[in-house]
């Protein structure tokens, strides 16, 4: 206890419990978050119960609300991203990390991580004026002449909707997986590769085989990042999906996140269990994106641990 | 190997320059400085230090060598709790400073008595001056013209004064490495420590750097109790009054440098001195 | 040469070029977003749109004065919120830290930084907005605040972990006590790389706009104090951009432009200061 006193006069003790109060502050605002989402979710909590999860009214009038369609929607963008970024940038990754020349390879990606800084309010801007007009002419023509018997690519065709979303959100998430995946691929020991190359392997088959597979794991990690990053991505989505409630096939129909709707109806929001219920959303967002980014750094924690000496 | 220990072969070689005879040595009267009884030293379950006891005297250089790897860096780390900065380690046992165990000293008070000058110089990215005056004021001297004063005294000690004085405010990362390890050495003397630890000075340095920090230890001998590590033996036999040999954490032998190098007690001893070892 | 080896050979070169233009493509969205913005924004950006108000709705002419004064408030609020919390809170981790406590303080610290923006807004407005019963520049720059943190506080731990150990150690040894050593060498050592970190953070959260929809809201006028609606550059983007005048939708491009600009400045700026070694290069 003395020596405890003694090193409070020193300054050391006070630097420790100052910085310590601003570490602990993290993991407090995070309660904190998680309480006030909760206490002002209550009321249809009570109301609806898991119902709110699965039935697809909205109606503020009669103050009735079910999630659904936005989920649908949220869900559906969400897929639609993935789908496409994921072999763009698991590619661009592994050109990056094995083949390109590293100064090529620092250009590029360097250029990748300027992408991710773009605010998501100008890639809806670009969306809204140039992505819908050449979706609504030229790509949704071609997919309904091409691939019109799926129930996908059927209907009017606007421009705006899941499908505008979906790219939009490509673009969005497209660097996290090649900046993350190009690092694990990075992380692979040189001996992985040259033991393959020594069997005869040709230089994709050493990448394929060998190196993408080792670093799998952490390559995963990158699209749980990713994905996580979608389903909670606001602005963009709200500006080109066309913010409509209803749960429909096909991707050139207009659809709602769960993100857009509170953006769009949270200032209108009439009545406490309007406001409430947009609360629950956010809750509903909060929890799915967290479990799904806490399963990511778990395993990209694994992935470059076990490639690297450095911890 | 053999004649390495014979002072005679040293003569001629940069820097060497006993200021004493032995026996004006022996004449003046030796105080002792720091005691160390049955220390231990464990890195959380492995036990590195093995009761290692020895007396080191004031104003002497006592010189502490062994193989890699045999706890005589760790030892030198103890003596000003240097070690407390790496978690999970433990010192037990008794380590007196004029008597006062420093286990029950105010670290920082320790550390200002107790100075240390480490393997890979570590100059402040600060200029030279800066890097000089850091210990004065951190330890609460603020009159601009002492910390010169004391800045320039400091430098001179360390026998860089002539070579930076035009250019003090340039960034300390601009002198060569013997310059920044002899940098390192004011910025411990500018606090006028009483006892100072150094851990491999010259690992990093070329034949006629290590020449002159040396030389430098011998002017300060007197004036400053000096230990310091060191992996080269010759350096050992060249500066120290007293040496100590360390293996597997164990401190093996202890004496006169003459005695250890010309006439080792331990079997272990003789072999490592000769080149047997290993 | 076997047909099986002619065949590999094929899929080698086939695939690799087919990775290239993954990079190719994935590049050349940005190269995209610049030049059409860059194209739009700069023919529409004029005086005006600097230094007036927006007009009344129906009329022409305008411009965002208070839009990128309304920014500049959330982002000094953000900042003098957010920095010294992640700093501090950075230094426990690198310095102080035991190791659990620390991992859950970095692990949190990471989901927080993964919480949808728009969550962040509803946090803010159940904090500040429902309590004080109006819009204002502090509910919004509190969000953009909290986004701030862990930004800050992950960012400050990773570069004071660069500062080389014997640094401190230099400066324990001449008695300097812990919090010494690391405000007067490790800081140091370390300032220009941690203000940079605290730039990019700045950089990104100067063009969120879903934390402000219902925080910091809008505000056609002048704002004064920070007790008001206030309007930010990026909200006025998002309204400009889905309202139906033509005028409206050049003035977003202009202000599109701008924060692009700041942001692509800043991120530019950063990598240029990052990659001029700032830590100690060792002799």
């Amino acid at each position: 206890m003395k020596s405890f006193v003694r090193r409070l006069g020193s300054g050391d003790e006070i630097a420790h419990l100052i910085t310590l109060a601003f570490a602990a502050s993290v993991v407090l605002i995070t309660l904190l978050l998680v309480y006030e989402l909760w206490t002002h979710s209550e009321l249809p909590r009570q109301h609806f119960g898991w119902r709110f999860l699965v039935t697809s009214t909205w109606d503020p009038v009669f103050e009735n609300f079910g999630a659904l369609p936005f989920i649908y929607g949220t869900l559906v963008t969400s897929a639609v991203s993935l789908l496409l970024a994921l072999p763009l940038g698991v590619g661009a990754a592994i050109f990056l990390a094995e083949l390109a020349p590293p100064r090529i390879s620092h250009v590029l990606t360097f250029v990748v991580e300027l992408l991710a800084a773009v605010p998501s309010v100008i890639l809806g801007l670009l969306g809204i004026f140039l992505l819908v007009p050449f979706l609504r002419t030229d790509v949704e023509p071609f997919l309904k002449a091409t691939l019109g018997f799926l129930p996908f690519f059927q209907g009017q065709m606007y421009g705006i909707g899941m499908l505008a979303a979906g790219v939009i959100l490509t673009i969005m998430i497209i660097p996290f997986i090649i900046s993350i995946s190009r690092e694990v691929l990075m992380a692979v020991p040189v001996d992985q590769r040259e033991a393959a190359l020594a069997l005869g392997a040709t230089r994709w088959e050493a990448t394929w085989r060998v190196v993408v597979p080792y670093a799998k794991t952490g390559i995963y990690g990158s699209i749980f990042l990713a994905l996580a990053r979608a389903l909670g991505e606001t602005m963009a989505v709200t500006m080109v999906i066309g913010n409509d409630p209803r749960i429909s096939a096909s991707l050139f129909a207009p659809g709602y996140t769960i993100a857009a709707v509170i953006a769009n109806e949270f200032t209108e929001a009439t009545g406490n269990l309007y406001l409430q219920s947009l609360i629950e959303l956010g809750l509903v967002l909060f929890l799915v994106t967290i479990i799904i980014n806490a399963l990511a750094r778990v395993l990209i924690v694994v992935t470059t641990r076990k490639g690297t000496a450095h911890p | 190997m053999g004649n390495v220990t014979d002072p005679e072969v040293m003569i001629g070689v940069p820097g060497y320059e006993r200021p004493l005879a032995d026996s004006e040595k022996e004449a003046r009267e030796s105080v002792l400085k720091i005691a160390v009884n049955r220390l231990n030293f464990l890195y959380g379950a492995r036990q590195v230090l093995f009761d290692v006891s020895l007396e080191i005297m004031e104003g002497k250089i006592t010189a502490l060598i062994g193989p890699s790897g045999c706890g005589k860096s760790t030892f030198l780390r103890t003596l000003n709790r240097m070690h407390e900065t790496v978690r999970g380690t433990r010192a037990e046992g008794e380590v007196l400073l004029d008597g006062q165990n420093i286990f029950d000293m105010d670290v920082v008070n320790l550390r200002r008595r107790v100075g240390m000058v480490f393997q890979k110089s570590n100059p402040f990215p600060k200029s030279i001056f800066e890097n000089v005056a850091y210990g004065l004021k951190v330890n609460g001297m603020t009159r601009r013209a002492q910390v010169a004063e004391v800045v320039e005294k400091s430098l001179r000690r360390a026998a860089l004064w002539d070579e930076v004085k035009d250019h003090l405010h340039k960034s300390a990362y601009a002198l060569s490495g013997g310059q920044q390890q002899r940098l390192c050495i004011a910025r411990a003397l500018a606090i006028d420590p009483e006892v100072l630890l150094l851990d491999e000075p010259c690992s990093a340095l070329d034949p006629i750097a290590t020449a002159k920090i040396e030389e430098l230890l011998f002017a300060l001998m007197g004036s400053c109790t000096i230990v310091i590590v060191t992996h080269n033996m010759q350096q050992a036999a060249r500066v120290a009054d007293q040496t100590g040999f360390f293996l597997l954490g164990k401190l093996i032998e202890f004496n006169k440098t003459d005695i250890i190098f010309k006439n080792p007690a331990q079997k272990e001893t003789e072999d490592y001195i000769t080149g047997r070892f290993g | 040469m076997n047909p099986r080896l002619g065949w590999r050979k094929f899929v080698n070169v086939l695939m690799l070029t087919l990775t290239g233009l993954c990079a190719l493509l994935s590049v050349s969205v940005l190269l995209i977003v610049l030049g059409y913005l860059g194209w739009n924004g700069w023919q529409y950006l004029t005086w005006t749109f600097l230094t007036h108000l927006p007009a009344p709705v129906g009329e022409t002419g305008g411009g965002m004065a208070n839009a990128i004064v309304g920014s500049g408030k959330l982002l000094l609020i953000a900042a003098l919120t957010g920095i010294p919390t992640g700093l501090l809170g950075g230094i426990y981790l690198a310095e102080f830290g035991g190791k659990t406590f620390t991992f859950l303080v970095r692990y949190t610290a990471d989901l927080l930084n993964g919480v949808p923006s728009i969550v962040m807004g509803i946090f803010a407005y159940t904090l500040v907005v429902l309590p004080m019963r109006h819009f204002s520049a502090w509910a919004g720059g509190l969000a953009l605040g909290v986004m701030l943190i862990p930004i800050v506080l992950r960012s400050t731990e990773d570069f004071l972990r660069a500062v080389p150990m014997p640094l401190r150690e230099g400066a324990l040894a001449l008695g300097a006590s812990k919090w010494k050593a690391i405000a007067t060498v490790v800081i140091p050592a370390s300032i220009r790389a941690i203000a940079t970190g605290a730039l990019l953070g700045l950089a990104r959260v100067a063009g969120e706009t879903a934390p402000l929809l219902f925080t910091s809201f809008n505000n056609q006028f002048w704002s004064h104090g920070l007790n008001q609606p206030t309007a930010s550059l990026p909200v006025m983007i998002y309204v400009y951009a889905i309202a139906p005048y033509a005028d409206w939708h050049r003035q977003a491009w202009a202000a599109g432009f701008i924060l692009l600009m700041l942001v692509l400045i800043a991120n530019i700026g950063a990598r240029l200061i990052l990659s001029r070694k700032s830590l100690a290069p060792r002799g």
